[in-house]
């Protein structure tokens, strides 16, 4: 016997377990949430996260299966907190594999908070569903389907899919309830599987347990969803579902389902909604549900949250399904009484629906009008919105007064937020219901006050239209005007109730108008009835307006952009103060910005030594002509089968932003739906003629000056020979600068291509080649903004083939306000001349809401690459 | 569909986060602070909807919530979902963590937030309501307590042993033993 070899065994085996001895047992889940709950400061609580998740991670290095579970319950904790747990995807996959249900348990719960399916590590776990789903043990089973249910990927959907639906045929209604939710997440991801549950759906509606029959119906409704044939086939079922909620409604007190004294209302809900998608347009279905909702609707009892609940998914089924004319009548009366209910949620509920059924019934919901109207005051921001939406929607020729009054009151104190919304919508009601031109006028300037900065440019554009276009009014208005802006002046005493600083649109509108009708203001021809007060102002009144405008640091660009534009039309007006329009114009020759610097220039040309053109360039712009479609009471004429709710649709803006380019567009916009393809078009096509008339390469967009397009042409199009002639006057001055560089075409009609159109973004590519170096193509990319909305933080990226070279420069701005775009230079190099591809990624922010989207531009011209 | 379960205290710090559509880490920290600020900053006798988590989606989405003492209950859903019946769910679900916690706190939650997962499992499936019987979640929940227990009392033995083991600090009770001081108990040695 070798004694020495049992000892060294002895000592090996007592080594390996002082070792194990000595390794400590990882902290417990309460005690890591005690050392954390301690910290006192953020940075403490980060060393302790960190020291653990240190931890954790090297238990899991070194395949510690003794402590897992407990590592896992640590990580899900910390992940909650916000840190990073992604390192414990796959010890999850681990536990799920285990035999033990406490490991189970925990493995589905990482799964079901860390996974997703996106990652590849996802389909991992298939197998163990597989396994678990074949369980004799029921909360095995649950558990699988439980994480089936959160998870599923379409893969996972087709390969788990025969396993759930042998489950929904189980005696278990624990597993049966659970099954059907798997069947709704799998027919959402793969629709085509639907066909494979419907034998199984059917026998669900046939179900005792309550649990099965929630889960059931949500099933079905989403299948009604899907399918029209499956719609069709459910159809057939709606007694049956009618019969359940008899059974719910008749049913005595029962402990297990009742909530506040009605009998499952989740249930009632659910089924009621089914009942709505199935009765939708099938007047036999309705029929066959109309007197269990009227039940329904009467029995209700409507002192607790739940009976509401019931109450209102029966109004909203009332008012989808072909019902009733009498049915409809108690469902609208149902609604008025919820409008003045005390709970706010009630409330917001009926402000909610009557949105919904002002389509269906518009008489009724006017008849809550003034109701509505008050909730325009609630301190509740979620109620204000709503009934602002509603408020807007009631508008017509006979209340249009006594609305605007309303709303402008509204209008004074609301949110920002409001403010821009509320006044644009405005504008687009004024157009369709404004009694007379004048009052029309009026209600604008007040909105003008009322929201200052937050008015968006189609407000602007609206006014500037109007006037235009209301001959008679011309003097009255600019009259207006001039008043408003002044008292608005910081160095008038008197009414100072904001700065001109935040009403720059109204000094924009001032300044055109002004620059436009400015002789009105000097002779004094301001009035429109005989009691309107006469408003006269000096030349040198004038001038020391636009001045202090133009030289105040807190106006605005593009409010800079029209005071500098009304000084040159004003120089053919004025007959003392040239000298004095000269001296502000020379100041401006040497401005920072490209836009201003370039009209101070010009202007000054004008003025001084090419005074002869003065006359002509300055000439007073024409009328702008409107789509009289949308002005339906214009002339005083009502047209009472014109009964069309006001659309609130940004379309119109994009319309409106037309006629103030002085394009008549041919289709009258209230009455035809311009899809948005063909409206970006009509975006960039007037662009295009108006640019053509400037002498460009047709291809080539305005000189990359100033990043607000629209507005641009607005400015240049009463001077449109202006930007061709100054270039060439200015050609040999220093003061050609850029402009030159820019506006001289460098080679080659390339022809323009629209490289993206999708999410209401609209991407087109302009080529531009050197004929002295054939290898490099730069493209001016303009990013238009073809949706509603502003789009804030814009990047575009873009990757090339790797034998090209791409150089990226930064846009002009990454702020787009709709229909507005704005510019990006690319620069590619291509020496081996191989096909130009692009493979871009766009992502945006659309009123906050992030938007990323994919794409391959495949279309380049020939001429782009050889 | 419900698109989210948040649980925050008053100081908005998480409690329970359940995300049935999928954002990245970063993702769900900001939508939990974004729904933190937007819901603080309502009194308490405004109603229960918000419109417009601009982080979670679009003008399809709304924010129910319920605000019990220390903690909000906020559900993110879609327009399939009806609002006042969420308000009901979040009173099923909190009087559910009651029953099971007897008189739930804010700690509760906090020291035993895979339980309260696990009661949410129980009640909302992949965003779709599953039950609605509380005495069915009861029943369940405790059921499968009752498996773990089994469970730990045949398989933690190993771990149960070691710990132990650990807990007997061998080093120091091996420096502990109290030996006679052997020189000196040699020089008492009477021969």
């Amino acid at each position: 016997m070798n004694s020495a070899a049992v000892v060294d065994t002895i000592k090996q085996v007592i080594g390996d377990v002082v070792e194990k001895v000595k390794t400590p047992t990882p902290t417990r889940l309460r005690d890591l949430i005690r050392q954390i709950r301690s910290a006192r400061t953020a940075a403490e609580e980060r060393a302790v996260v960190n020291k653990e998740c240190a931890y954790i991670r090297s238990t899991f290095r070194d395949e510690d299966a003794m402590w897992r579970c407990r590592n896992i319950a640590k990580l899900l904790y910390i992940h909650m907190l916000g840190y990073p747990a992604h390192f414990g995807q796959l010890e999850c996959l681990k536990l799920v594999a285990s035999e033990r249900f406490t490991d189970k348990r925990i493995g589905y719960l990482g799964a079901m908070l860390l996974l997703d399916e996106r990652q590849d590590i996802h389909v991992l776990i298939t197998n163990s569903l597989k396994i678990d789903l074949n369980s004799t043990a029921q909360f095995t089973v649950g558990l699988a389907l439980c994480t089936l249910g959160a998870i599923a990927s379409p893969e996972m959907g087709r390969d788990l899919a025969s396993e759930i639906e042998k489950l929904l045929k189980s005696s278990n209604a624990y597993i049966r309830k659970k099954a059907a939710l798997c069947a709704y997440r799998i027919i959402c991801k793969v629709p085509d599987l639907m066909e494979m549950f419907l034998p199984a759906t059917r026998t669900l509606l046939t179900e005792k347990n309550h649990g099965v029959l929630i889960t059931g119906v949500t099933l079905i409704t989403e299948m009604c969803r899907k399918s029209p044939d499956t719609l069709a086939h459910f159809r057939k079922t709606a007694p049956n579902l009618v019969r359940i909620l008899k059974n719910l409604l008749m049913a005595g007190y029962s402990p297990e389902h009742d909530v506040s004294g009605i009998s499952d209302p989740f249930l009632q809900i659910k089924v009621l909604r089914l009942l709505r998608v199935l009765g939708k347009k099938d007047s036999e279905t309705s029929e066959a549900m109309n007197d269990i909702l009227a039940q329904v609707a009467t029995n209700t009892e409507t002192s607790k949250n739940v009976g509401n609940a019931i109450l209102y998914e029966a109004v909203l089924s009332i008012m989808d399904i072909e019902s009733d004319s009498s049915l409809r009548v108690l469902g609208v009366n149902i609604l008025g009484r919820f409008l003045i209910n005390s709970d706010k949620n009630i409330r917001y509920i009926a402000l909610n629906t009557l949105l919904q059924t002002v389509y269906i019934d518009y008489t009724a919901v006017m008849r809550h009008r003034q109701t509505i109207v008050d909730c325009l005051k609630d301190p509740d921001v979620t109620i204000r919105r709503r009934a602002l939406e509603l408020s807007f929607l009631l508008i017509n020729q006979s209340n249009i007064k006594i609305m605007t009054k309303e709303l402008l009151c509204f209008l004074e104190t609301a949110d920002p937020e409001f403010q821009s919304q509320c006044s644009s919508n405005m504008v687009l009601a004024f157009e369709k219901y404004a009694p007379t031109p004048r009052w029309h006028f009026e209600v604008l300037l007040k909105v003008l006050l009322a929201a200052g900065n937050y008015v968006r440019d189609d407000v602007i554009a609206g006014v500037l239209q109007l006037v235009s276009e209301a001959v008679s009014l011309q003097g009255f208005c600019v009259g207006q005007l001039w008043n408003a802006v002044r008292l608005e002046t910081p160095n008038e005493s008197g009414l100072v109730s904001k700065p001109i600083s935040e009403k720059q649109p109204l000094a924009q509108v001032a300044m055109w108008c002004i620059g436009e009708y400015g002789e009105f203001l000097l002779a004094g021809k301001t009035v429109c009835d005989e009691e309107d007060e006469v408003i006269v102002a000096t030349e040198s009144d004038i001038l020391q307006f636009l001045e202090s405008i133009l030289t105040s640091n807190q106006s605005s660009l593009v409010t800079k952009e029209y005071a500098i534009m009304a000084l040159g039309k004003l120089s053919t007006k004025f007959t003392s103060g040239l000298e004095r329009i000269e001296k502000i114009m020379r100041l401006f020759s040497v401005n920072l910005n490209v836009e201003l610097q370039q009209r101070g220039l010009e202007f000054t040309q004008y003025v001084s030594k090419h005074s002869n053109l003065k006359s002509a360039v300055f000439e007073k712009m024409p009328a702008m002509e409107t789509s009289k479609a949308n002005r339906l009471v214009a002339n005083g004429e009502l047209k009472p089968t014109e009964t069309a709710l006001p659309s609130v649709e940004p379309k119109k803006e994009s319309d409106s932003l037309m006629d103030l380019l002085g394009l008549s567009d041919s289709t009258p916009p209230a009455l035809e739906k311009l899809n948005s393809d063909k409206k970006a078009q009509v975006s960039s096509q007037p662009l295009m003629d108006l640019l053509a008339g400037l002498d460009f390469e047709p291809s080539k967009p305005p000189s990359g000056i100033g990043t607000n397009q629209s507005l641009d042409a607005l400015l240049n199009i009463g001077s449109s020979p202006t930007l061709a002639g100054s270039s060439l006057l200015n050609g040999g001055d220093s003061l050609g600068l850029g402009l030159l560089g820019l506006s001289q075409p460098a080679s080659s009609n390339i022809p323009s291509i629209t490289a993206y159109d999708k999410n209401g973004v609209q991407l087109a590519f302009s080529f531009s080649k050197d004929i002295s170096s054939p290898d490099n193509l730069s493209i001016t990319m303009k990013i238009t903004n073809t949706g509603g909305g502003n789009i804030t933080d814009m990047l575009f990226q873009a990757a090339v083939p790797k034998s090209i070279q791409l150089q990226m420069f930064p846009p002009t701005s990454t702020t787009i306000q709709p229909l507005e775009s704005v510019q990006q230079d690319i620069k590619i190099t291509n020496q081996s001349k191989v096909q130009l591809r692009m493979r871009i990624k766009v992502s945006f922010k659309r009123d906050g809401v992030p938007i990323t989207d994919q794409g391959e531009i495949n279309n380049f011209p020939t001429a782009t690459w050889q | 569909m419900i698109k989210a379960i948040l649980v925050f205290n008053n100081h908005g710090k998480p409690r329970l986060s359940k995300f049935y559509q999928y954002f990245t880490e970063d993702m769900q920290q900001q939508i939990i602070k974004e729904t933190f600020q937007l819901v603080s900053r309502r009194d308490d006798n405004v109603c229960n909807f918000l419109e417009g988590g601009s982080l979670i989606g679009g003008s399809d989405y709304k924010l129910i919530y319920r605000h019990y003492a220390t903690l909000y209950f906020v559900f993110c859903v879609d327009s399939s979902e009806s609002e006042l019946g969420i308000l009901d769910l979040i009173q099923v679900f909190v009087e559910t963590l009651d029953r099971c916690f007897e008189n739930v706190c804010e700690l509760d939650l906090i020291f035993h937030v895979d339980k309260v997962h696990f009661i949410l499992n129980e009640l909302v499936m992949g965003g779709m309501v599953l039950e609605t019987n509380m005495t069915e979640i009861m029943t369940r929940i405790e059921d499968q307590a009752k498996v773990e227990k089994q469970e730990a009392g045949l398989s933690a033995a190993p771990a149960r042993a070691v710990s132990a083991v650990k807990n007997m600090s061998i080093p120091q009770q091996i420096k502990d033993i109290r030996l006679p001081d052997l020189p000196q108990a040699i020089k008492d040695l009477k021969f």
